[in-house]
């Protein structure tokens, strides 16, 4: 096969129009919090991008009490269709400002601007686009005649995908007339920082958005503050179990998207050069910190040995590198904790007696990064078959009958995405339906659009986002058994 | 010789589990009186090995009543309705001692028990065409978003309607094609089995709905920490226990319904909320293309 070089081709990193330092974004204005100042690294180098002020208890009180005002006196009161034209306003600038906040999150986050650019950045425009046609509408979404918003909701969200899970949360909460005060990741705070610069342009009345950055801590104030009506949390099964038993037996809604470890399932009809790229994109798209990521492959036996082969090829050829190249396939590790616990479970799986294949492609010296990973000759009692990595490592399995695939698949307490490869329909069908997880991709994986319900079933939590199912958890009485 | 008076044939109250009557495998029964104190029977006490072995019953009854076509499943719950119209005179007068209401009363409260089945049973096929539907992404896949049941429901029948409440929580249950493991009302549980008497003579499988007398206080923390089980309905619990079970209940991220502080008023009309409760949206991806 030829070997092609690539010359370098950065994007210019000056887009970002990085500030040395950012400021939490209460009641409409930029303030300084009363936490202890974070410093946001950029992962692929491992040097400071900047400052940040987070929020201390009294700042997260302030935040839930402009939120609270400003639900009462002017967003819930606000007629649906002048909310939905400040929402449609917020994917304007959000679409006008894309490359820079694109440039701006693979900075904060590692990952390659290829998917800032095409992935999360237009998909976050799109929830904003999608949820603000809905605010005028909420009384045909089949969820009650007149439906009613919550309050405030709490939402904290991951370092993953930060923009894009923040328009998961913030568009269908303010849509359905709510407002917010959310969270952003320790490691990834910026993106959002610039979001409610763009909510000012948008000329969003005060207090209705509210972005408290701050760790872990932080979190656990917003999400059993009194004042908040209703948590939305994405991140981590382990944090989410936390949340779940603090708001035990308050009147507090709660919605949780939590962690995966989803089986992707080839057959032996299956197209093996799109299943190959199938693979590839399941589990080293965004470097695998996904939570739907297809981290377990499940190989139909009698091709395994022609898929490891071409996988291996083709893995082979990825470029790991600088996140802002535009060639880049592999950014980097979002943090040194992050690569720190991927290492442990790589090492686990070798010692439990997987056979490791790495990519020999040159990594970066400096910046946390991890090369492509391939176990194969995993057992289902190994953690590398049964934990989260969270990172570009792929356990491979393999099945000999689909009922032996469907319990290989359903063998795990988390049950968030799955994927099928396959060239019968009969079969695709019969799977989906067996397989217990709540977006089952069939020929395709890691697809994400606002009008898809998104969510989990089992240990990866409950409620969705997207679609109309995505409007109930913001609306009272929508999903509960009170009569 | 004087003809002496019949004596009537009195019932032994048993569980309800995959489909049989056992007692309850610790030997244990307490003393079930009508409302004005009268004896009427004794109830199994059911345990904590039998409630394991409901879940047990549960879980394997799973696969083929969610996997049974919903117009099948439609059919059952009608058949439920049938059946239960067939012993009204029997509810009635059960209902009427473990209530303690009048019979009129105690005639109109299984009346609308017998209702709700049918208003249940024909959900089964429309939950889907009501809640799904095509998503229209912005791309060439084709994608759609169907309701499926979650699993296992563990449910704490209402301590104070004996038939309607427990009607009312268990029908929404299996109309999705969950299958249920129920707690019955502790002081007037003998409704519960003569229900579950009416379930096993209405084609409803084994396992689907398992049915256990006994104290929810004693019951609920097992079946909140229960692994197996995906959802809870705590409406049976006091108040004072329900933060417990909740929390225990997180452990396994169980999804857990949003229910009012005091039992509701059974006899208005339910809306989508448990069975929304008990449905998971499954959202389906394939590419379009030649």
């Amino acid at each position: 096969m030829p070997v092609f070089d690539y010359a370098p081709a950065p994007e210019n990193r000056d887009i970002a129009r990085v500030k040395q330092y950012y400021q939490p974004f209460i009641g409409g204005g930029f303030v300084d919090g009363d936490g202890e100042p974070l410093k946001t690294l950029n992962p692929a180098t491992g040097e400071v991008l900047a400052e940040v002020s987070t929020v201390a208890s009294s700042d997260v009180d302030s935040a839930v009490h402009a939120a609270r005002r400003s639900f009462e006196r002017v967003w819930s009161p606000m007629p649906g269709a002048e909310r939905a034209k400040y929402i449609f306003r917020i994917a304007r600038l959000v679409q006008e400002r894309a490359r820079e906040l694109a440039v701006l999150e693979s900075l904060d986050n590692g990952k390659p601007i290829r998917e800032s650019r095409d992935a999360d950045i237009p998909t976050a425009a799109a929830h904003f686009f999608y949820h603000a046609g809905w605010a005028d509408k909420l009384e045909y979404a089949g969820l009650g005649a007149s439906p009613q918003p919550v309050g405030v909701a709490g939402q904290v969200i991951p370092w993953n995908f930060p923009l894009l899970m923040l328009a998961w949360k913030i568009a269908p909460a303010l849509a359905t007339g709510n407002t917010v005060v959310l969270k952003p990741a320790e490691t990834t705070p910026l993106t959002a920082l610039v979001f409610a610069e763009i909510c000012q342009q948008a000329d969003l009345p005060p207090g209705v958005v509210n972005i408290v950055p701050g760790a872990g801590d932080v979190g656990e104030m917003l999400v059993t503050h009194p004042g908040v009506d209703k948590v939305a949390f994405t991140g981590s099964t382990e944090v989410g179990k936390l949340i779940q038993r603090q708001l035990a037996g308050t009147r507090t809604r709660l919605t949780l998207e939590l962690g995966g470890k989803a089986a992707n399932i080839v057959f032996d009809d299956a197209p093996v050069d799109q299943a190959i790229e199938g693979i590839v994109n399941g589990i080293f798209f965004n470097q695998g910190h996904v939570c739907c990521a297809g981290s377990r492959l499940l190989v139909q036996e009698s091709i395994t040995d022609e898929v490891l082969a071409k996988l291996r090829s083709r893995v082979e050829t990825l470029r790991i590198g600088d996140p802002l190249d535009k060639n880049t396939d592999i950014g980097a590790i979002n943090s040194a904790e992050q690569l720190a616990k991927i290492r442990e479970l790589v090492a686990s799986g070798e010692e439990e007696g997987a056979q490791r294949w790495t990519s020999p492609c040159p990594v970066p010296e400096k910046g946390f990064f991890f090369a492509p990973t391939v176990f194969s000759g995993v057992e289902s009692s190994m953690r590398i078959a049964r934990e989260e990595i969270f990172g570009p490592v792929l356990s491979v399995q393999t099945f000999r009958t689909p009922d032996e695939a469907v319990t290989k698949a359903n063998t795990t307490p988390y049950g968030l995405s799955a994927g099928v490869w396959t060239e019968k329909g009969s079969r695709i069908l019969w799977l989906t339906s067996k397989l217990r997880a709540g977006v089952v991709w069939a020929n395709t994986f890691n697809r994400f659009d606002p009008a898809a319900p998104f969510g989990g079933y089992k240990e990866s939590g409950f409620g969705r986002e997207g679609g109309r199912p995505g409007l109930a958890a913001y609306l009272k009485g929508a999903d509960d058994g009170e009569v | 010789m004087a003809k002496s008076e019949r004596v009537g044939v009195a019932k032994t109250y048993k569980l309800y589990i995959g489909g049989k009557f056992p007692r309850s495998e610790s030997g244990r029964s307490y003393q079930v009186t009508s409302e004005g104190g009268a004896f009427l029977a004794n109830a199994a006490q059911a345990s904590r090995k039998d409630l394991r072995d409901a879940v047990v019953a549960a879980r394997s009854a799973f696969g083929a009543w969610s996997g049974a076509t919903a117009y099948n499943r439609g059919q059952v719950l009608y058949r439920v309705a049938e059946v239960m119209e067939g012993r009204r005179d029997q509810f009635i007068a059960e209902v009427r001692d473990a209530d303690g209401v009048r019979p009129r009363s105690a005639e109109s409260l299984v009346d609308t028990a017998i209702d709700r089945w049918v208003w249940y049973a024909g959900w089964t096929d429309k939950l889907a065409a009501v809640l799904g539907g095509t998503n229209p992404v912005a791309g060439p896949y084709f994608s759609f978003t169907v309701p499926e049941p979650t699993g296992v429901v563990g449910v704490l029948a209402p301590q104070r309607s004996s038939l309607l409440g427990l009607v009312s929580v268990l029908a929404p249950v299996v109309a999705t094609g969950c299958t249920a493991v129920v707690v019955s009302s502790a002081a007037r549980p003998l409704p519960a089995i003569t229900l579950a008497e009416v379930l096993a003579t209405s084609d409803v499988p084994g396992g689907v709905v398992n049915l256990l007398t006994g104290h929810a206080a004693e019951l609920g923390p097992w079946l909140a920490s229960h692994a197996d089980v995906n959802a809870l309905d705590l409406t049976g619990a006091d108040a004072e226990h329900r933060t417990e079970l909740a929390r225990s209940a997180a452990d396994t991220v169980k999804r857990v319904l949003r229910i009012p502080e005091q039992e509701p008023d059974w006899t208005a009309s339910p809306g989508l909320g448990r069975l929304r409760a008990y449905l998971e949206d499954k959202t389906v991806w394939h590419p379009m293309g030649v």
